[in-house]
């Protein structure tokens, strides 16, 4: 075990019936790192948090907090403060209570317990919401008195499953970025679950990306998007058109237009000596050329995407690639000229 | 034009539904009422002054309260092993569980006294084995009655407070648990809160059933008196005015529980709505080989009053004296049954009046439930009202009521001469059923997609296509268990029944009554088998009629 480590999980593997839901996954977070696990629903991800968290004993593998293995101790004793996909607060009692819930477990004093839980409420921006009933709270209000919830215990390690898959997307955004803010400005370490990589992406240092139980690739935002390790990651990962072409440890070349078209390439480590690849063209890679160097091309679809245009462009039989540009003027039917402006691009194995 | 149209509608299928319950639920009462003032307050005064009614009243109270505490101490321990910890035969207990229920009233307070009655199987092992000259117990008395309810009424406490505790959310215990709540403390300060509401519930509703219990006083009581005992007392000795007086005392008692219930329903600001992943303990170790054992033993004590009975059915009648269990067995019992046309009489008038009965209670309470649930209109919360009474006043009251109201022809008072005739039974029936049927249809009805109707409207269905084709077959499962409920109750009606019978109309529980006074209890209990296997036959007719409905109901909704 790696000394900074602050959380880290050995090979948990975990199955249900014949299923394999997590596959000897091994994750260290550091301390007051955030780290997002995210994936398709069924990849584990869920699973994974509730082994953490102590709900779900692992078949096989081993979880570690601060060096110590606590792969058997009850959840009680895990002192984890988890954040529900549903909040999970007690509907019968108040938001002061619910909040002070772990400090009464405890056995705090009723008056420490109430000062830590108004603290506790003013550092997610509820100050006086203690006396409230939980029913008159909106979903913002309730993920907040939910986080505020688990906070109060001062966990070592903050869970959160779905944090904010219950809330409409304006007031997701909102809350992710309160979100990350308090999580840095308390400077916790957290692992969270979620299947929406803006929300991954917006909160986490760094993204485990899961698919059937297993890890796919571990890193920062960037990296899971520029480099991708695998097809999988590159397709969950952002909009990509996959052109296949031969791989010679630098470059990659494609046939594309009736015509060879080498590029400079980055391939992961995991590739070994494989020639035949894919190379992965991300829409913000391309760009329209007007001086008529390029692959020529039809337009096929055009779709207003905010502050870009998306454009969808035929360049020959085998390849339709999509691409972004602030260029409003391109019609469906145009014939145009397309080309790869950022080099070098990721290839991955077919 | 359409609202107007819609308004027109609601109050053609309102007036003759109103009309109906203000006639034959709300008429009776008000006649009772008026009765007991017929002299001023001379009843009143004369039923304050009498020891016996003081008496009456007391343990009816001390009877009710010790039936809730008694359902109480069995049902919550039971609801919270059978679903909070998981063992072999955990699913088939939890069905058993609730057979005693399934026990037509006095049927189940026979089974009691040849169980547990001074010559009861039960009591005689217990003496033979202990050597003792008498028996260990007698079954009478207020200890008596109290053991009755509590193993008869458990049922309802287990089944709310099972569905209370299905419906818990089980992240709240995982929340719980993360933050550091032990499993007492979480037990203390999430569950137990949580599950309140469902377990106050069941237990008003025990004390309610309590209140107007007749079977367990009448058969065990010895010369104690309790209020419905009482009443009929007073009726036989003909005091209409202490009956009216008693009867009035009675259904206050009940109608003050039933408003206290809704009280404590609407107090409740927060709804269970879980996903229902309850995590159930799974026990290891000397107690998962125990649990089948205990469980076993545990099925073997609420099997037995059924048991019991059918044991006594194939017994011969005169032969079964002192010894533990019956010496000799034939199938003369159910024989005589099938040829002697007198004895075959009550099972055919059981039978005939349960069928009208419920026919009309499902034709009456759809219209009710879909008026309450799908119309609104000013004489809404009336109906409401009006279907929920029957519920609360005790079966014995409302057949007072029955009887004192139609018993001469006064077409200016909108009274008809039944009394003495075969359709006062029926109507007896039919209003006790009236609850059940209605709140059965509005938790159907209150399921389906309120868009459903204005759906088949706005592409052009009539009214009543609209009804026809999609509101009826959504009603279908309510209707289907809300017409067992009703018809099960019926067809072993005993409290209204032992008011208003005649020896022409007499139902099998009057029958039953008159075999045991015989000492005829081969006979007894063979008509007890008969209700028996009549309640399972309603049962898988209903099954069968709303199966398909409920099929289509589950199809999950986006």
């Amino acid at each position: 075990m790696s000394g900074a480590a602050r959380l880290s999980l050995d090979k948990l593997t975990r199955r249900f019936r014949e299923k394999l839901a997590v596959n000897e996954l091994s994750l260290e977070i550091a301390s007051g790192e955030l780290v997002a696990l995210m994936g398709a629903s069924g990849s584990g991800k869920t699973t994974t948090l509730r082994m953490v968290a102590g709900y779900e004993p692992p078949d096989s593998g081993k979880v570690w907090l601060e060096g110590k293995d606590i792969t058997t101790r009850a959840p009680r004793v895990r002192g984890f403060g988890m954040v529900f996909q549903h909040y999970a607060l007690f509907p019968h009692m108040t938001v002061g209570q619910n909040v002070a819930f772990g400090l009464e477990a405890r056995g705090v004093s009723k008056a420490e317990r109430s000062a830590r839980a108004a603290v506790a409420l003013a550092n997610v921006g509820l100050d006086g919401a203690a006396p409230r009933a939980i029913q008159s709270l909106s979903g913002g209000e309730q993920q907040r008195v939910a986080l505020a919830r688990a906070l109060v215990i001062e966990p070592p390690v903050l869970l959160l499953d779905e944090p904010l898959s219950n809330l409409d997307p304006n007031l997701r955004r909102s809350t992710r970025n309160e979100l990350r803010a308090t999580l840095r400005r308390l400077g916790l370490t957290a692992l969270f679950v979620t299947h929406d990589q803006e929300d991954a992406f917006a909160v986490a240092d760094r993204v485990a990306l899961m698919e059937n139980g297993r890890l796919l690739q571990l890193g920062a935002p960037e990296e899971l998007h520029d480099n991708p390790v695998s097809r999988s990651v590159a397709e969950f990962i952002g909009r990509a058109t996959f052109v296949p072409g031969t791989f010679d440890g630098t470059s990659v070349t494609m046939q594309v237009a009736g015509a060879a078209t080498t590029l400079a390439a980055r391939a992961p480590s995991t590739l070994g000596d494989a020639r035949n690849v894919l190379a992965v063209l991300r829409p913000d890679a391309l760009a329209f050329v007007k001086d008529g160097a390029g692959w020529h091309g039809v337009v096929t679809d055009r779709r207003f995407a905010g502050t870009q245009l998306v454009y969808r462009v035929r360049v020959d039989e085998r390849t339709e690639v999509e691409l972004q540009s602030t260029d409003r003027d391109v019609r469906e039917g145009d014939k145009v000229s397309v080309r790869v402006v950022r080099e070098p691009v990721p290839v991955v194995a077919p | 034009m359409k609202i107007k149209a819609d308004q027109r509608v609601s109050w053609a299928l309102a007036a003759p539904v109103l009309g109906l319950l203000l006639w034959c639920v709300v008429y009776p009462n008000v006649t009772i009422i008026a009765g007991s003032f017929e002299h001023g307050l001379g009843y009143w005064r004369e039923f304050a002054n009498s020891p016996s009614d003081r008496e009456a009243l007391w343990t009816t109270l001390v009877v009710s309260v010790g039936s809730v505490i008694g359902a109480a101490a069995v049902g919550v321990p039971l609801a919270f092993v059978l679903s909070r910890v998981e063992f072999r035969g955990r699913r088939f207990l939890q069905a058993v569980a609730t057979l005693p229920a399934a026990l037509p009233p006095l049927v189940g307070v026979i089974a009691f006294l040849f169980l547990y009655g001074e010559s009861g199987v039960v009591t005689r092992a217990v003496q033979r084995g202990l050597h003792l000259s008498e028996p260990p117990w007698r079954l009478t008395g207020v200890w008596a009655i109290i053991f009755v309810h509590a193993y008869t009424m458990y049922v309802y406490v287990f089944l709310f407070v099972s569905a209370g505790l299905e419906r818990l959310d089980g992240t709240l215990d995982e929340a719980a648990a993360g933050l550091g709540a032990s499993t007492s403390f979480r037990l203390r300060k999430v569950t137990l809160p949580l599950v309140t509401p469902a377990l106050a519930g069941s237990m008003l509703l025990v004390f309610m059933s309590a209140l107007g219990s007749f079977s367990a006083p009448y058969i065990f009581g010895g010369g104690l008196r309790v209020l419905s005992t009482q009443i009929v007392a007073s009726k036989l000795n003909g005091a209409m005015g202490m009956a009216y007086v008693e009867t009035t005392v009675l259904a206050i008692a009940a109608v003050a529980a039933l408003l206290l219930l809704r009280w404590f329903e609407r107090r409740r600001t927060y709804a269970l709505t879980g996903k229902g992943s309850n995590t159930r303990i799974t026990l290891r170790g000397p107690l998962a080989r125990m649990a089948p054992l205990i469980a076993a033993a545990l099925v073997c004590v609420l099997i037995l009053p059924h048991a019991m009975i059918v044991l006594v059915a194939f017994a011969r009648d005169g032969a079964w004296t002192t010894q533990v269990l019956p010496p000799q067995y034939t199938l003369e019992n159910f024989t005589r049954l099938a040829h002697d046309p007198q004895l075959w009489l009550p099972v055919r008038n059981s039978i005939s009046m349960a069928v009208i009965a419920t026919v009309a209670n499902i034709v009456v309470c759809f219209v009710a439930a879909y008026l309450i649930v799908r119309r609104r209109f000013a004489g809404r919360g009336l109906l409401q009202l009006l279907v929920v009474l029957p519920w609360a006043i005790p079966a014995t009251a409302i057949a007072i009521g029955l009887a004192s109201t139609f018993d001469r022809s006064a077409p200016a008072q909108l009274r008809l001469l039944l009394v003495g005739t075969f359709w006062i039974l029926p109507l007896a029936y039919f209003v006790r059923g009236i609850p059940l049927v209605t709140s059965a249809v509005e938790g159907s009805l209150r399921q389906m997609d309120p868009s459903l109707e204005d759906a088949a409207r706005g592409l052009g269905a009539s009214w009543w296509l609209a009804m026809r084709r999609v509101v009826i077959p959504a009603a279908r499962p309510g209707l289907a268990a809300g017409a067992t409920l009703a018809a099960i109750t019926a067809v072993g009606e005993f409290v209204a029944s032992i008011v208003l019978y005649t020896h022409a109309n007499r139902p099998i529980s009057m029958e039953i009554l008159a075999q045991l006074r015989n000492l005829s209890f081969g006979t007894a209990a063979a008509y007890s088998v008969l209700l028996i296997l009549l309640v399972l036959v309603i049962t898988v007719i209903a099954r069968l009629l709303g199966g398909r409905a409920e099929r289509v109901e589950t199809i999950p909704t986006a």
